[in-house]
């Protein structure tokens, strides 16, 4: 590296800034600083506080283990950086380099990282989502909400929604002697993550939990009593719910509205980039000085024909921010693609649903392990003869294997047997995926664009 | 102390709710959960459970008060988006 | 010619000192010599087969043994003890240990362990205050034996006293893992049936009695407990009694006594952990990877044809996993010849790795810390009478069969 090229003086006494104070935006910026960048760091964050960890806000915090305003982030290490919280970006000025905030000031940047992540979609009638009782699940104040509305004792809680987090808050009401109703619109739940051979698996699993569970219906109106607070639901089937709280769990929104304008490739279906992280501008040309990790970003994924995924995953935000941190303060030949093959997990009912790469790809699944009757099981996804996802349900152990799998792009069905594969297991089936076209509540990943491998496009509704 | 598990690596070998069961709890055969801001009477047996963990999923903070500077440097603004 | 690779494992003049040999293994990651076992000796291809779903521990699916000095063949008389979970696939495998498990650790016993920290404690304390002599202490009879054994006893609900009895069946058990390569396989192994029998025998009459005399300890809750899952019929209670206690016996011993030889070989790290009894805990996870008490896996067979590292494994052979290779695999580990407890990247297969993996680790993990802790402590100016010590003939098993030390004096 030139002693005093361009690169090394960014490296030196440049200027960073990172818009989202969450967990991608603070490993970006431990990465940045382990990788010896020395000039100022800023985080931006619209939330009063410092970063903390989502995941708990469903479950631990609703169970009571833990408060909602205890789940901060661990820091890896010290960061010496410019936090700006309680403050969000509204504007991004691409020719000035420029990010500009709600109270009017304006940072300027040399580089830029985009990690504004993804926030609750709202209950979309306005008059009743301000009901008293009706709540989204995103933040750590709508976790505080809920545990506390949880403590009460309330008659009845209603689920919108049966994806992972609907199921997780159905899951916690359960296991503190709630009761509940799930409403959800696909014909499982966690359909849209998972298929329906799963999805079915699901359903008994929250109905032998006393779960009143009802899919295939959508939630129509929602009710309040005369002091403004919610009373009851009304579904699509004719039937009423009464619930004094109704929590509102249908998927999420990308945060890039505040980058409408810009001249950004910034959407709803988030920021594409390329798979090194760089932005690109809505030319379809990509930036150099700006760039996107975790929720709100889209990438082009190596293992999946180039496919662009956008994945509202933990560990993708944890492996996005570190490669967009690193392509951020290096040469371009140094540069590293994002790679890491896509997992997540959820914990609920008492069982531990884990994945690796991406079921939503796959139109076909196997039972190599295990039974979907009960003890646990692996469902291999495949896509046109190769396996492309996984998932467990407490057989977490054996998902290294089928990870190794998946980066070798191997043969689908898995054609050799397998320690407890049972008879009917060999015979691969549709894995039941919802039509794309029709919404449903929890798709964590989204198929968001062409396949150059084979030039057909998936669509996927802009909601 | 602050802590995070990455409950992607884990794969429920249960070492940690073995060793330090007031922060870590078993949810089911293979599931787990956590206290994300253990008490400082915990350390001891949180370093066990960290070290012992078989896939090195638990990060412990590396930092011990991290905040003060950012309530130093933070405005007071108006909240959210 | 020289001597084979396999027969310089099992080898007792190499026993002291192995890890050359796995070096010269590791140049060919998957090593075969005609009619042998597959014997795989790298990291990455171990960790990898050790969550293979393809990769059996029931040696009912071994096609033939060849010449595998190890292996066990299945046993089918009347009077042996059914398998127990170590050798068993999914699902009795995940049934049998998730039943084990109902009564030792979370969800369903968090406390079990945690809660015996006091006693392991004493145990260690009792065994220090008396070992005498300072000046010539065989620390493997006066310490690193008897502290397991006290402790899987209390564990299990086993009267201390009857451990003379059980001592011999033990020893005769794990021996039959400790194969004389020169003899005749015909012989090897005889006498373990028949210590598996007299063994579990003892142990029917134990339970008969906890049964009628329920105490808190784990035999007594798996005789009469009734989960989700059932209730143990009597010989998987039996065989699985068995496995712990022999588990109990033969593993933990090594890992201190490896753990305090190593530590007399590195005098600097002694006198750190002196000074602070947490380093501890970085140092029994650095002892795993560094001396492992299980060297190697000589159980698992393959139910297909398995390609690994470029070498076909047939379906049905023998396959060894060398464990304490893997943890000296410089494409995993840098300087793996060096004991550094400061090591931050330290995912070791001391313990095993996927749904085998060591059931007593926690427990093993807080003996030796206690252990450790205490001896570094308390022995004054502690030093190795013999370097190497004598070791057992045991490959699998490995660690020494006594170990002299002396010291100026026991710190109360």
């Amino acid at each position: 590296m030139n002693g005093d090229g361009p690169l090394h003086r960014l490296r030196r006494e440049g200027r960073i800034v990172v818009v989202g104070a969450s967990l991608a935006g603070l490993r970006a910026a431990e990465t940045l600083r382990d990788e010896g960048f020395a000039g100022s760091l800023t985080l931006i964050g619209d939330e009063p506080y410092e970063p903390y960890d989502r995941p708990p806000l469903s479950k631990q915090v609703l169970l009571g283990m833990a408060d909602a305003d205890r789940t901060a982030l661990p820091r890896r290490r010290a960061l010496d950086a410019t936090w700006r919280l309680g403050v969000a970006a509204t504007g991004l000025d691409m020719a000035a380099r420029r990010v500009r905030l709600a109270d009017g000031d304006e940072v300027p940047y040399d580089r830029l990282l985009i990690a504004t992540g993804v926030r609750a979609r709202p209950w979309p009638r306005e008059a009743e989502a301000a009901l008293d009782g009706v709540i989204c699940l995103r933040s750590r104040g709508d976790g505080a909400a809920l545990a506390r509305r949880l403590a009460e004792g309330p008659r009845r809680v209603l689920v919108i929604g049966a994806g992972f987090t609907g199921s997780e808050i159905a899951s916690a009401c359960r296991e503190r002697g709630v009761a509940v109703t799930v409403a959800e619109r696909g014909a499982a739940p966690l359909v849209g993550a998972l298929g329906g051979v799963v999805g079915a698996v699901a359903a008994e699993l929250q109905r032998a939990h006393g779960v009143d569970l009802r899919c295939g219906v959508m939630v129509t109106a929602l009710e309040g009593d005369a002091s403004g607070r919610v009373r009851a639901a009304q579904l699509s089937d004719g039937s009423t719910v009464e619930a004094d709280v109704v929590v509102v769990s249908l998927g999420a929104q990308r945060n890039t509205d505040w980058l409408a304008g810009s001249g950004l490739g910034a959407g709803p279906r988030g920021i594409a980039c390329d798979a090194g992280c760089r932005a690109f501008d809505i030319r379809g040309i990509v930036t150099d000085d700006i760039f996107a990790a975790g929720d709100v970003a889209r990438c082009p994924h190596p293992l999946f024909g180039y496919q662009f995924l956008s994945l509202e995953h933990w560990g993708n935000a944890v492996s996005q921010a570190r490669i967009a941190a690193h392509n951020m303060i290096s040469e371009s030949t140094d540069r590293l693609p994002h790679l890491a093959v896509p997992a997540f997990w959820s914990s609920q009912f008492g069982v531990s649903i884990k994945s690796v790469g991406v079921p939503t790809l796959g139109t076909e699944i196997v039972v190599p392990q295990g039974s979907l009757d009960g003890g646990g099981f692996v469902g291999v996804y495949g896509y046109q003869g190769r396996v492309v996802g996984a998932v467990s349900f407490d057989h977490a152990r054996w998902l290294p294997f089928y990870e190794e799998q998946i980066e070798k792009a191997a043969p689908f069905p898995p054609p050799f047997p397998t320690l407890d594969r049972r008879p009917d297991a060999q015979r691969p089936r549709d894995a039941d995926f919802p039509d794309p076209s029709v919404p449903t509540h929890g798709p964590t990943v989204t198929l968001s664009g062409y396949s150059p491998a084979d030039r057909r496009m998936t669509f996927t509704p802009a909601h | 102390m602050r802590i995070v598990v990455d409950l992607n690596r884990c794969q429920g070998y249960a070492q940690c709710a073995f060793l330090a069961p007031e922060v870590f709890v078993m949810h089911g055969e293979e599931g787990l959960l956590y206290d994300p801001e253990p008490d400082e009477a915990q350390r001891e047996k949180l370093a066990q459970a960290v070290a012992a963990c078989p896939v090195q999923a638990i990060l412990v903070d590396a930092v011990e008060t991290p905040d003060r500077r950012i309530r130093r440097s933070r405005r007071a603004h108006r909240p959210g988006r | 010619m020289t001597q084979s690779l396999l027969h310089q494992i099992l080898d007792p003049a190499n026993r002291a000192d192995p890890y050359p040999i796995y070096a010269e293994l590791r140049k060919t990651p998957v090593h075969h010599e005609e009619d042998g076992p597959f014997v795989v000796s790298t990291y990455y291809e171990i960790r990898s087969l050790l969550h293979d779903p393809r990769i059996s521990s029931d040696a009912h699916n071994l096609v033939s043994t060849g010449h595998d000095p190890l292996a066990e063949p299945a046993q089918e008389e009347q009077s042996e003890l059914p398998p127990s979970f170590l050798r068993l696939d999914p699902p009795e495998h995940d049934r049998l240990r998730r039943m084990t498990n109902r009564h030792f650790g979370p969800p369903h016993s968090p406390h079990r362990v945690d809660g015996m920290r006091g006693e392991l404690q004493g145990i260690v304390t009792g065994l220090i205050d008396g070992i005498g002599d300072p000046g010539r202490i065989d620390l493997v009879d006066q310490f690193s034996y008897p502290f397991p054994v006290t402790v899987i006893c209390r564990l299990l609900g086993v009267p201390r006293e009857d451990e003379a009895r059980f001592h011999g069946w033990a020893d005769a058990i794990a021996a039959s893992l400790d194969p004389d390569p020169d003899a005749d396989p015909a012989e090897r192994g005889k006498g373990a049936p028949d210590a598996r029998m007299q063994l579990g025998m003892y142990l029917a009459g134990l339970i008969e009695e906890r049964r009628k005399n329920p105490g808190d300890d784990m035999l007594s809750e798996l005789a009469s407990a009734k989960g989700p899952d059932g209730t143990l019929t009597t010989m998987e209670l039996l065989s699985t009694a068995a496995l712990l206690l022999i588990a109990g016996h033969e593993t933990t011993v090594n890992l201190v006594t490896n753990g305090m030889l190593t530590l007399l070989r590195n005098p600097d790290v002694l006198q750190r952990l002196r000074a602070d009894p947490r380093l501890a805990v970085p140092i029994v996870e650095e002892l795993l990877r560094f001396e492992p008490p299980v060297q190697l896996v000589p159980q698992r067979t393959p139910l297909a044809d398995i390609e690994v590292h470029g070498v076909t494994i047939p379906k049905g052979s023998s396959l060894w996993l060398v464990l304490a290779s893997g943890n000296r695999d410089p494409r995993r580990f840098e300087n793996p010849d060096r004991f550094d407890p400061d090591r931050r990247d330290i995912q070791h297969l001391g313990l095993g790795s996927g749904i085998h993996s060591c059931f007593g680790a926690p427990l093993a993990r807080l003996e030796a810390q206690f252990a450790l802790s205490e001896l570094a402590r308390r022995l004054e100016n502690p030093r190795l009478l013999e370097d190497p010590p004598p070791y057992r003939q045991n490959a699998v098993l490995r660690g020494p069969r006594h170990l002299s030390i002396a010291c100026d004096g026991i710190r109360p």
